[in-house]
């Protein structure tokens, strides 16, 4: 497919890292000479220095055969723009970045005036997958699939748990419970398990259920906690906003740190609910004042990943608070997974997730549609629901019968609102709609998990 | 360095060098020549050696712009160094190190022969000798980013592009480099089919027709023929005119025209300069030699050949233009410095260069008269980035250094001045013949082996345009980081 991206910031270098990788024809756009060279360099991309909303520059692009158009460069208000003129000037998809809170409450409407196929706001999602870890937090990470109806929860293996040692083919006879094993990262190693697979301490894994379940699964292994009630959240920025938002609405009762007055002072316009305090995060006093040891959340959010990893830690040393870390660069992964964090969230990421998604269900078939799309493992492995819209090969015949590709599980069907953890006689019907973990390699279509 | 990457890539080489050399083979058997087994032996020992150096696959597969041009200048020189092997064992060329000055003659379409008897080489070695030519011509690499995928290096393989692909600023077609590699060796392929067609058609054996297209549209030079394309008819001497011409334009001419972007097409400046150049020194040719030839037509004729012949750098020949007045002569000396176009398969320091080299010079001069003026040197409506004119001023001056260098080297020989300075020229630029000793019709067989070596690293450097050979010899190239 031939894609336009606009803007190489973080989000838009992740993207074209992801998406060249993918086979797709990328051109870039960017007005800063130095980064358009940088690229030129590291990826497989033509680059062009110049304004994207320039109709010139478009089409010297090749917006008027392109397929999709993707704006995310710094400004909303620039990528909303550049959206309009490439829709004018050729017939492709438009995706827009648009995160001011402003604008947060007129999106539909944006969208359909403006013809856009997708507005992203990395900030909000980010925020919305804080919100859930702080719903769950014996999680440290929750991906939803089929409408929120399944989960794919993320845990941690810690000292001491019963889970160590034993095989997984004992589990369900051992612990009674309705939830199946996906994946487990141990190491920078991914793993697909299967019956003779032993757990081990420090072993990430995560599980498909649904919520009763896995509750149900978290108090048999002894790690179940409830809901936070309050949450200290380090830094003010746009994800804090919406992060507060999304706690204040749901019953929790927000700190805001924030060291630049005026910030403050929006904040506290906007969030009445939420105790916006001036001050910096980073003095240990001024947290313990603020009761940081007696918090139950603690979200690292400022715009230095240094600070936020340091807060981090030092929240998980003094206090029992479930802590989340936004880290906004993706270098020495392999360090800071060794840390202990608690959850790690990497805002860029889910946004170059969200854009593949629908970059995939661009190119599927009739047959299948890619509706949620989760990279796990740093990208190694993908957690991908599929809707079912048609018959074919992977339908109608009972899964043991089917020959999958390697590092292929079926890890859940839903049908008609009844969720189905599937064994081999289980078979996938039309309407379906199917969540597949696969590792090493990468699809946009169920039949491509396969074996030819 | 990732030397394990370099070696990794260099498997891929020897391998593909492996199969270049079953054509010769190939010919060997249709000719029933004896030397068939010396192409399949060689072949065999390419094959052998490639998939020994590839068992080991490198950990890490980065390769940075050092890495790029250590690989492909390594590659060019163990290309040479195997694709030699076979005109020693077939006894064609029984000096090893003049089958070394041949074959890389051939890979770098410099098409200097060392031989005096060219009508007396085997068939296969004819062959391989002119298909030497057409591998280099495009470039090797280039050939195996088309075909193989190079997986997991991304954007890195275009370091090796870079280093390979003539031009001041390499850039891509199409967003992917293989792509783009498969594009330039479509358009490289149909060229050569297209011109074997006209050269049957018009009366040419098929074996001459594919030994000359490859020569031509290489810009390589190896005739088959003592005299290398005088004794071909006026037909065939123009049609190898237009090809060689065609062969130096830049290939992304070709590329805007397939993609019917006509009026891009006819706004690249350095094809108009390519072209105006041609004609202008070939009409003042034309009236120099008036009166050497018996017509006016074949005055026309012998003129647009040489021309073509020395700018493209190929280096063919219809008459001795030794024999030339020495206005024409000079002309076709100063040709031989300006070369084809960027992104051809021809050398030379290519028209792109020069005219953003003038413009530079036209914004000096502009400065002196307007010490403030802020002005851009610009190509194609594109400003020219800084890095990309420093980078050209260093190549100018890479270029004059190796070449006084190599003059003075090669004068040890005690040869004279002419014929030193214009076989250094000539490989430098990839030409072929010069003036004097090793005019047209003469050979480079009067040089010592020292000064061949000398003229070998002329050649390779000229090829990969200069940076690479220069980076081997840097000691910090070879320094762990």
């Amino acid at each position: 497919m031939d894609i336009i991206i606009v803007g190489c910031g973080k989000v838009g270098y992740t993207l074209v890292e992801e998406l060249s990788s993918e086979d797709h024809n990328i051109v870039l756009i960017d007005e800063n000479p130095r980064k358009v060279q940088y690229i030129d360099e590291k990826l497989d991309v033509i680059s062009i220095v110049g304004n994207g909303i320039s109709h010139e520059t478009l089409i010297e692009a090749g917006v008027e055969t392109a397929d999709l158009l993707i704006a995310v460069t710094g400004d909303d208000e620039k990528n909303l723009l550049c959206c309009v003129v490439a829709k004018k000037t050729g017939h492709c998809h438009t995706i827009a970045r648009v995160r001011n809170p402003i604008y947060n409450e007129e999106l539909g409407f944006l969208k359909k005036e403006f013809g856009l196929a997708m507005i992203i706001n990395p900030e909000q999602t980010a925020a919305n997958e804080i919100s859930r870890i702080f719903q769950l937090p014996s999680a440290i990470r929750v991906d939803t699939f089929a409408k929120g109806h399944v989960e794919l929860l993320h845990f941690k293996i810690e000292n001491g748990s019963i889970l160590i040692g034993l095989k997984l083919r004992s589990l369900s006879s051992t612990l009674h419970t309705n939830v199946l094993v996906c994946t487990v990262m141990r190491g920078e190693e991914v793993i697909i398990p299967n019956g003779d697979f032993e757990f081990r301490e420090h072993d990430v894994v995560s599980i498909a259920a649904q919520r009763h379940d896995a509750i149900n699964f978290f108090q048999k292994i002894g790690i179940m906690k409830t809901k936070v009630g309050n949450a200290i959240l380090a830094g003010g920025g746009k994800i804090s906003y919406y992060l507060a938002k999304a706690l204040i609405q749901s019953g929790i009762r927000v700190t805001i740190i924030d060291i630049d007055r005026n910030r403050c002072d929006v904040l506290s316009s906007m969030l009445p609910e939420a105790t916006i305090i001036c001050g910096d995060a980073t003095d240990q006093d001024l947290l313990s004042q603020e009761g940081l040891e007696n918090a139950q959340g603690f979200a690292a959010l400022t715009g230095l990943d240094e600070e936020n990893i340091l807060l981090s830690l030092h929240a998980g040393k003094v206090s029992q608070a479930k802590t989340v870390t936004k880290i906004n660069r993706i270098t020495f992964t392999s360090v800071i997974n060794e840390l202990d964090l608690g959850s790690i969230i990497y805002p860029r990421v889910i946004t170059a997730d969200y854009i593949s998604k629908y970059v995939r269900s661009m190119d599927n078939s009739k047959d299948s549609n890619v509706e949620t799309l989760y990279k796990l493992a740093n990208g190694k492995a993908e957690a991908l629901e599929f809707i079912i819209n048609g018959e074919s090969a992977i339908t109608g015949t009972p899964l043991q019968n089917l020959r999958f590709r390697k590092n292929t599980l079926i890890c859940c069907i839903y049908r008609g609102g009844r969720v189905i953890l599937p064994s081999g006689q289980d078979i996938i019907k039309k309407g379906d709609s199917v969540l597949v973990v696969i590792y090493g390699y990468s699809i946009s279509d169920i039949l491509e998990t396969l074996e030819d | 360095m990732n030397y394990l990457m370099v070696l990794y890539i260099l498997s891929f080489i020897l391998k593909a060098e492996g199969v270049f050399l079953l054509l010769p083979a190939l010919t060997g058997i249709l000719y029933r020549e004896s030397g068939v087994v010396c192409y399949l032996a060689v072949a065999a020992v390419c094959f052998v050696t490639g998939t020994l150096l590839g068992i080991r696959k490198p950990v890490s597969r980065s390769l940075y712009t050092r890495e790029g041009f250590v690989t492909v200048a390594f590659s060019w020189i163990v290309m040479s160094i195997f694709g030699a092997v076979p005109f020693v064992l077939t006894g064609d060329i029984p000096s090893y190190v003049d089958a070394l000055f041949e074959t890389i003659s051939g890979f770098t379409t410099t098409g200097s022969s060392i031989l005096s008897n060219v009508e007396g080489l085997s068939r296969a070695g004819l062959f391989w000798r002119s298909f030497t030519h057409w591998v280099g011509g495009m470039g090797v690499f280039v050939f195996i980013m088309a075909i193989l995928p190079l997986m997991g290096m991304g954007g890195s393989t275009m370091n090796l592009m870079k280093a390979e692909s003539t031009g001041a600023s390499v850039s891509r077609l199409v967003p992917h480099v293989k792509d783009t590699a498969k594009i330039l060796y479509g358009i490289y392929i149909a060229v050569t089919v297209v011109e074997i067609i006209l050269l049957c058609l018009f009366g040419m054996p098929l074996f001459d027709a594919l030994t000359t297209s490859f020569g031509t549209v290489g810009t390589g030079g190896f005739g088959i023929k003592n005299d290398s394309m005088a004794g071909y008819s006026p037909a065939i001497q123009n049609i190898v005119t237009v090809f060689m011409i065609l062969s130096g334009v830049n290939y992304s001419l070709y590329f805007c025209l397939l993609s019917k972007k006509v009026k891009e097409a006819f706004r690249l400046e350095e094809v108009r300069w390519y072209f105006l150049v041609i004609f202008v020194s070939a009409g003042v040719i034309i009236w120099n030699t008036r009166g050497l030839y018996a017509t006016l037509g074949e005055t026309v004729r012998h003129s647009f050949f040489q021309v073509g012949s020395i700018i493209t750098t190929t280096g063919y020949a219809t008459t001795d233009f030794d024999l030339w007045p020495s206005l024409s002569k000079t002309i076709l000396v100063v040709l031989m410095y300006i070369g084809a176009c960027a992104g051809s398969t021809g050398g030379g320091i290519k028209v792109s260069r020069l005219v953003i080299l003038v413009k530079t010079i036209w914004k000096e001069l502009s400065l002196i008269i307007h010490p403030r003026e802020v002005r851009k040197i610009r190509i194609n409506r594109h400003v020219v980035e800084h890095e990309t004119l420093r980078s050209i001023n260093v190549f100018l001056v890479i270029y004059f250094l190796l070449m006084l260098v190599s003059t003075l080297l090669v004068s040890v020989d005690g040869l004279d001045f002419t014929t030193n300075y214009t076989a250094v020229i000539s490989a430098v630029n990839n030409i072929g013949p010069g003036l004097e000793l090793v005019g047209p019709t003469q050979n480079f067989s009067v040089f010592s082996a020292f000064s061949k070596f000398v003229l070998m690293f002329d050649m390779l450097a000229g090829r990969l345009e200069l940076f690479p050979m220069m980076v081997l010899l840097l000691p910090a190239t070879w320094k762990k980081r």
